[in-house]
Order: C-alpha cells, then sequence, then structure tokens
C-alpha cells in the first residue's frame, strides 16, 4: 500500500502533551546587576569601552565601526521573518558581578555559581568535567574562567576577552578584525561597536593542548543584548579543541544575540570549534526566543592548517549564521559539520561558507537539517574557488529531514569556481520521518518518542561522530529533549 | 490465543477487509493464500495497528481487546510482524536497534535489560539461525541489504524478540530457493508449542518448507475457504478459479 504523505496521524496524544514541556533552561537568576541605559549611541560605546578600562586604539575601532554601522541596513535576503529590531530598546551592557575583583574561582558569587550548577556546568576545576577549561560569560561579562594557571603553565592563554586586552594586547592589536572585519556586515559591524566580552586562546608554536577549553554563555538579564566576541589563534604546529554552549531565559521578549568568533590558524596548525547551541527558542506559538545572528570564520591562513567547524543547533527564535573557512594556505583544510533543529516556530537559515585560495585546499560540508512542528529550516552555502586555488576540492552534503506536515526546509547551494581545476560534488536529500520507519520501531516495541529520536539521531549520526566524546552525548540528548519539546 | 471477529476495515472510502473470522491456537500454524488484493496483507497492518483504517469487528488475543492497544503494546504483548517490505533506517544499527527493542519489551515484562556485552552474545547465537553474518550487526537497519538479506534480518529480529505470535507476510517473495530454504528453517526452528504462525503468501512453495496446520483462501476481503495442507496443493493445481462462486457470493465481480 502507498505511505500517506503526512504523518502526523500517527503523533500520539502523549508526543503532543510533551510538546507543552518547558525549556529546560528557562529560569532567570535573580543576581543584582549593574546595567546602562537602554539605547545606542557613541556616549554608550564610551561608557562600554571605560567600563572595560580599554585602550584608544580600541574605543577608536568601536568608533568607526559604529560610524560605518550607521550608514548600513539590516539584511534582507535571509528565508526568515521577523519584526524590525528596535535597537535603540536594546541594553548594551549587563554586569552580573559584585564590584570587587575576585582572584580565584572560589570567590565566584555564589549565586552565580548555583546558576551554572542548574545548568550542568561546574565552575569548581575539581568537578565533573575535569578534562574541560571553562570561560563562564553572563550577559556582557566574564565571570570566571577555569585551569587558568594550569594552562598558562604550557604557553597556552585562555581568558576573557576584556582580560586578555589588558594582558595581551598586541596579540589583540594584531587579531581583532583580520578575519572578519569590522566592515563585515550589518551585525559584525554593530558587534564590532558594542561587544562587551567573549573568550580568548592562544595556543603557542608546536603546543596540543592538553584539555578541551570551552566557553559557557548564559543571557540572564532582561532587554539585554549579548555581544561577545572570541578570538582563538593556533601558532605553527599548534592543536585546541573548543567548545562553546548556551542557554538562555524563557522571556517574551525576542533578545538579540550577535556574536563574532573568529579563528587563525597559522602552518600545521589544527582548530577543531564546536558549538552545541540551545538558546531559548520561544513558546509554542513563537512568542519569545533569542535571536541568534552570529558572524564565524575561520582563517586558515598557514599551510597544511585545518579548521573544522562542528555545530549542534537546537534553540534560537531565529538563527541566522554561516560558519566558513577560508582556505589561504595551501594544503589548507576546512570542515563544517552541522545538525540544525528548528520546531516550534523557530527559523534558521544557516550553513557555511568556504573560500578556497591557497593551492590544493579541500573543504567538506556535511548538514543535516531537521524540521518539526511549524520550524523553517533553510541551508545556504558558499563554495567560492579562486583563480589561484589549483587542486581544490569540495565534497558538500546536505540532508533535510522533515517531521510533520506544518514545517519546510530549503536547499540554496550558491557556487562559484574560477579555476578549472577545481573539484566539487554536491549531494542533496530531502526526506520525511516515515510513516513505515516509525510503525517499524513501534512494532518491535520500542515507544513512538523514542522512536522518532532514534531516527533522528541516526540522521545525525556523521556529524555527532564529530563532536568530542561527552558533548556528543549532551547533543543527543538536548535533540531528543528539543523534539520532544515539539513534535504534534 | 487469537480470535478474529467479523473483522473488517476501510481505508480511503474503500472497504478492504469484509467480515473476517478466524481463530488460532497457540502451537499452531495457519497459512492464508489468496489473489493480489485479496485483504492478506491489510490483515497483517490490521493486527500490529497500522493507523489510518477504520475498523469494526473484534480481535481478541489472550484475552485483551487487541484494536485498543498501541502498535508498540502490542508488540511488548508478544505480536510480531516480518514485514513484507522492511524499511530501512540510515544511520541507526542494527545491533542497537535490536537490543533498544528487546529492551523495551524486557521493560515492559519487568524483566531486567540486557547489557550491550549480553545482548551481543545472545544475538550472535541467533544469527545463526538464519546464517547471516555477524558484521550485519554493525550496518544500519536494513541499508544496502538485499531483498534475501532483509528477510533473514526480520527473521533474525523474531529470533531476538521471541514472540508469541508471529505473522510472516510474503516472507518469501524475493528469494530465491536457497535463500528460502534459510529463511524457512529459521522459522522452523522457532517453531514451538507456545507459539501461534500466521503465513501470509502467494506460493505454495513456501509451505513446503513452513508446513501449516490449516490453509485458509482469502478473497474480496474475506476467507471464503480453509481446510489442511492439502488446500494448498489444490490451489496450487487450479488456481484461485475455483473459487469463484465464492466470490460472486460476496458480491464481487471476479
Amino acid at each position: 500500500m502507498s505511505a500517506p504523505t503526512s504523518t502526523t496521524s500517527l503523533i500520539s496524544d502523549e508526543v503532543r502533551e510533551l510538546a507543552n514541556q518547558e525549556y529546560q533552561y528557562g529560569f532567570v537568576t535573580d543576581i543584582e546587576t549593574e546595567v546602562a541605559p537602554r539605547g545606542l549611541n557613541e556616549g554608550i560605546i564610551r561608557l562600554i569601552s571605560a567600563k572595560k578600562k580599554e585602550p584608544q586604539w580600541l574605543l577608536e575601532w568601536r568608533l568607526k565601526a559604529y560610524q560605518h554601522w550607521l550608514t548600513l541596513t539590516p539584511p534582507t535576503w535571509q528565508h526568515v521573518t521577523y519584526g524590525p529590531i528596535d535597537y535603540q530598546d536594546i541594553i548594551y551592557y549587563a554586569d552580573p558581578r559584585p564590584k570587587k575583583q575576585i582572584s580565584s574561582m572560589d570567590e565566584v558569587d555564589p549565586e552565580l555559581r548555583e546558576m551554572f550548577n542548574k545548568l550542568g556546568i561546574s565552575l569548581g576545576e575539581q568537578e565533573r568535567l575535569s578534562g574541560v577549561a571553562v570561560d563562564a560569560i553572563v550577559d556582557s561579562v566574564s565571570v570566571g574562567t577555569t585551569f587558568k594557571d594550569k594552562l598558562a603553565k604550557i604557553g597556552v592563554i585562555f581568558c576573557s576577552f576584556s582580560e586578555a586586552v589588558h594582558s595581551h594586547p598586541e596579540l589583540v592589536r594584531k587579531y581583532l578584525g583580520s578575519v572578519v572585519p569590522y566592515k563585515d556586515n550589518f551585525f559584525a559591524t554593530l558587534n564590532s561597536a558594542v561587544f562587551t566580552d567573549g573568550s580568548f586562546c592562544y595556543i603557542p608554536k608546536g603546543v596540543r593542548c592538553p584539555m578541551e577549553l570551552s566557553t559557557y554563555f548564559r543571557i540572564n538579564a532582561a532587554d539585554t543584548g549579548q555581544f561577545e566576541r572570541t578570538l582563538i589563534i593556533a601558532e605553527e604546529g599548534a592543536y585546541v579543541s573548543y567548545l562553546e554552549g548556551c542557554t538562555a531565559p524563557m522571556r517574551d521578549k525576542n533578545q538579540l544575540h550577535a556574536a563574532v568568533v573568529e579563528l587563525v590558524a597559522l602552518d600545521d596548525a589544527q582548530i577543531k570549534y564546536s558549538t552545541v547551541q540551545n538558546w531559548y527558542p520561544g513558546d509554542a506559538d513563537g512568542k519569545g526566543g533569542i535571536y541568534n545572528f552570529v558572524t564565524k570564520r575561520g582563517m586558515a591562513s598557514g599551510r597544511n592548517s585545518k579548521i573544522s567547524w562542528t555545530q549542534v543547533e537546537t534553540g534560537s527564535a531565529i538563527t541566522w549564521k554561516y560558519p566558513g573557512v577560508i582556505l589561504k594556505g595551501d594544503n589548507s583544510v576546512g570542515e563544517f559539520y552541522s545538525v540544525a533543529l528548528t520546531a516550534r516556530r523557530q527559523q534558521a537559515d544557516t550553513g557555511s561558507k568556504m573560500v578556497h585560495i591557497g593551492k590544493n585546499t579541500k573543504s567538506t560540508i556535511i548538514s543535516k537539517g531537521i524540521s518539526a512542528g511549524h520550524g523553517q529550516m533553510t541551508y545556504r552555502g558558499l563554495v567560492d574557488m579562486r583563480k589561484s586555488a589549483v587542486g581544490a576540492r569540495n565534497f558538500t552534503q546536505c540532508d533535510s529531514l522533515l517531521i510533520g506536515k506544518d514545517c519546510a526546509s530549503n536547499t540554496f547551494p550558491y557556487i562559484e569556481v574560477k579555476n578549472q581545476t577545481g573539484q566539487i560534488e554536491h549531494e542533496a536529500s530531502t526526506s520525511k520521518i516515515g510513516e513505515e520507519q516509525l510503525l517499524y520501531c513501534r512494532q518491535r516495541g520500542i515507544p513512538e518518542e523514542e522512536a522518532v529520536s532514534m531516527i533522528v539521531n541516526g540522521f545525525c549520526r556523521e556529524v555527532f561522530k564529530m563532536l568530542p566524546m561527552e558533548f556528543a552525548v549532551e547533543a543527543q540528548k538536548l535533540l531528543t529533549v528539543s523534539l520532544e519539546g515539539s513534535v504534534g | 490465543m487469537l480470535k478474529i471477529n467479523e473483522l473488517r476495515a476501510t481505508i480511503d472510502n474503500k472497504e478492504i477487509l469484509r467480515g473476517v473470522n478466524l481463530e488460532l491456537k497457540a502451537g499452531e500454524i495457519h497459512a492464508i493464500m489468496g489473489p493480489n488484493g485479496s485483504g492478506k496483507s491489510t490483515l497483517a497492518s490490521v493486527l500490529i495497528g497500522r493507523d489510518g483504517y477504520e475498523l469494526s469487528g473484534s480481535v481478541e488475543y489472550e484475552g485483551q481487546d487487541l484494536l485498543a492497544l498501541s502498535p508498540e503494546e502490542r508488540a511488548a504483548a508478544g505480536i510480531f510482524l516480518a514485514f513484507q517490505h522492511p524499511v530501512e533506517i540510515p544511520g541507526v544499527g542494527n545491533m542497537y536497534f535490536m537490543r533498544t527493542a528487546l529492551n523495551s519489551l524486557r521493560r515492559g515484562r519487568g524483566q531486567e535489560e540486557l547489557d550491550a556485552v549480553d545482548f551481543l552474545s545472545f544475538a550472535q547465537e541467533r544469527m545463526k539461525l538464519v546464517e547471516m553474518d555477524p558484521t550485519f550487526m554493525n550496518r544500519s537497519v536494513n541499508e544496502g541489504f538485499s531483498g534475501g538479506e532483509k528477510k533473514r534480518n526480520e527473521i533474525w529480529q523474531m529470533a531476538i524478540l521471541e514472540p508469541k505470535l508471529a505473522i510472516l507476510d510474503e516472507t518469501d517473495s524475493g528469494l530465491d530457493i536457497d535463500a528460502l530454504r534459510i529463511v524457512a528453517s529459521g522459522v522452523n526452528a522457532l517453531r514451538n508449542e507456545g507459539r501461534a504462525m500466521l503465513v501470509i503468501t502467494h506460493h505454495q512453495r513456501l509451505l513446503d518448507y513452513i508446513v501449516p496446520d490449516y490453509v485458509h483462501v482469502m478473497a474480496a476481503g474475506q476467507i471464503v475457504h480453509s481446510g489442511d495442507k492439502s488446500l494448498a496443493l489444490e490451489l496450487e493445481a487450479n488456481g484461485y478459479v475455483g473459487l469463484t462462486p465464492s466470490l460472486a457470493q460476496v458480491g464481487v465481480a471476479p
């Protein structure tokens, strides 16, 4: 018999009930927070810069970005819809810290520590994630970084961006904006003007960073935007694996998160950057949630360098990002592995950008998009092979999975090749979670919710296996929870 | 064990089952034969709880109202279907899939779950029944399997889940003679006093290997003839033509 085209009839009442399940990280922590007045103007930028006691050159860089931003209009080409953002109604600086400086993680405000415990992130160095160093960022500031001293012994610098501006100004000045210039795009320009904190990592020549470095982003205060900036530099022959995670409270109003991440890999260096993004996605009617408008780019500037992005995106009301790699060094490698889920009324326009400049450069894009509920999922990717990129190769695979009949998925691949020796392979597929697959699992005794999660996890397996082990487990759970909250 | 009474099933305003009556006891093997479109596979679908049918009549299974149960509850109650067209599930390992399935059933029965090591040795032992290569466990469920491999995989699953009532929906279709022999001997090895089987097939050939206690002929949504295994041979010789009067009786043009 022929399979019906809709699968919703199979979704039981239990699953539908789960659709109303609350977002797990939606709590608000009551912390005394110092906030700047609402709105954006030169005064606010000077205030942020002054709060952070920044050098003059950085303030000037911010102001140049701001002046440029004033000439820009928000992009409209992305396949998502949302009302206009009132940039004068956003708070650009919120600091949850007590006034005094802390010298060790033990002095972190107990309420902040409790907040991170609730999120499953330990700020105690002896506890669970002992192989992972964490930089914890709440709203606009870093509240602490673990294992800093231990890492310093082998020359690895891992600290908040604000701290790096003071302790390693020469490195910040050299690389800030070198991959994502302040004129790059509307949101990157805004970020350049108002960025508040983020993480900074520097791995010296020949050092293989012995632990995972991670940043945990948390938006806590209401009506604030989070504009963080992360900069990772791997010197010749260095290696680092880095992970970011993010959550936010449930609020009725949308909150803007416009981050910039810049990675620089010199000769023979390797950077592996993994993201588990779980910003509040908004409620079932699409009210509230984070606008996640992020610019992430790596510069594989050295020979044989390698940059990999792995992302699991389950949160945010709107996700709009294209982590990419500029393959400048000969034989350099760029990779992008992505699982993106849109459920409820979430929208995503995401993909990757691979720019081949050096000879024999190689890039791989594996994108798995899952839409459920009323989710809207768009893959958009650019593979650009310049004239100099002799012998460049790209492999792209975009797979979409639809759950239910009210969701949608699109694929927009852009390919530009100015070199006859370039090789590009592109594969795409769209499938529905089959009624047959579900029935098959259930006939074998596997309950429906577990069956959905099993099928989806199978679909994503190629990407999950790229994640560091413990985060792969987290990612699977996260996906399961996100789906439970959305099918029906 | 199973008592089907005046079962009717309609889909898209078309009545496919038009009053099926059938009774199976533990330990019995019943074969259902019949021309294409007679409702054999629909009967299997209704018994495992496929959605989309309007139903009337009743199905009693071990004293329970079977039609009130979800597909997974029916599986937990011991009903198994070897699918005619087993579906592929990319990225989900065969072994993981079956361990999850078995442990779901065990949980439901209040038994302890099997860990990966115990499951592996049990699964490997069961693979011998259908002469499958252990590497099949590491592959994704049915992905890239040949027709014969899929059918063997179904019987392997049956051997693991040890159902009380096994329904085999055209398990012989698409099998060459060697594969047919392997699948049939796997099924025979699972034959026992506590287990009933309902074997749906087009061909008498399968019944040379899996010898049924009863043979039923289905036509136009009803069981129109029942007999012992000699009925299958008769059908092989004369085809379904002899049933035309019965078709007329149920009001369908031949």
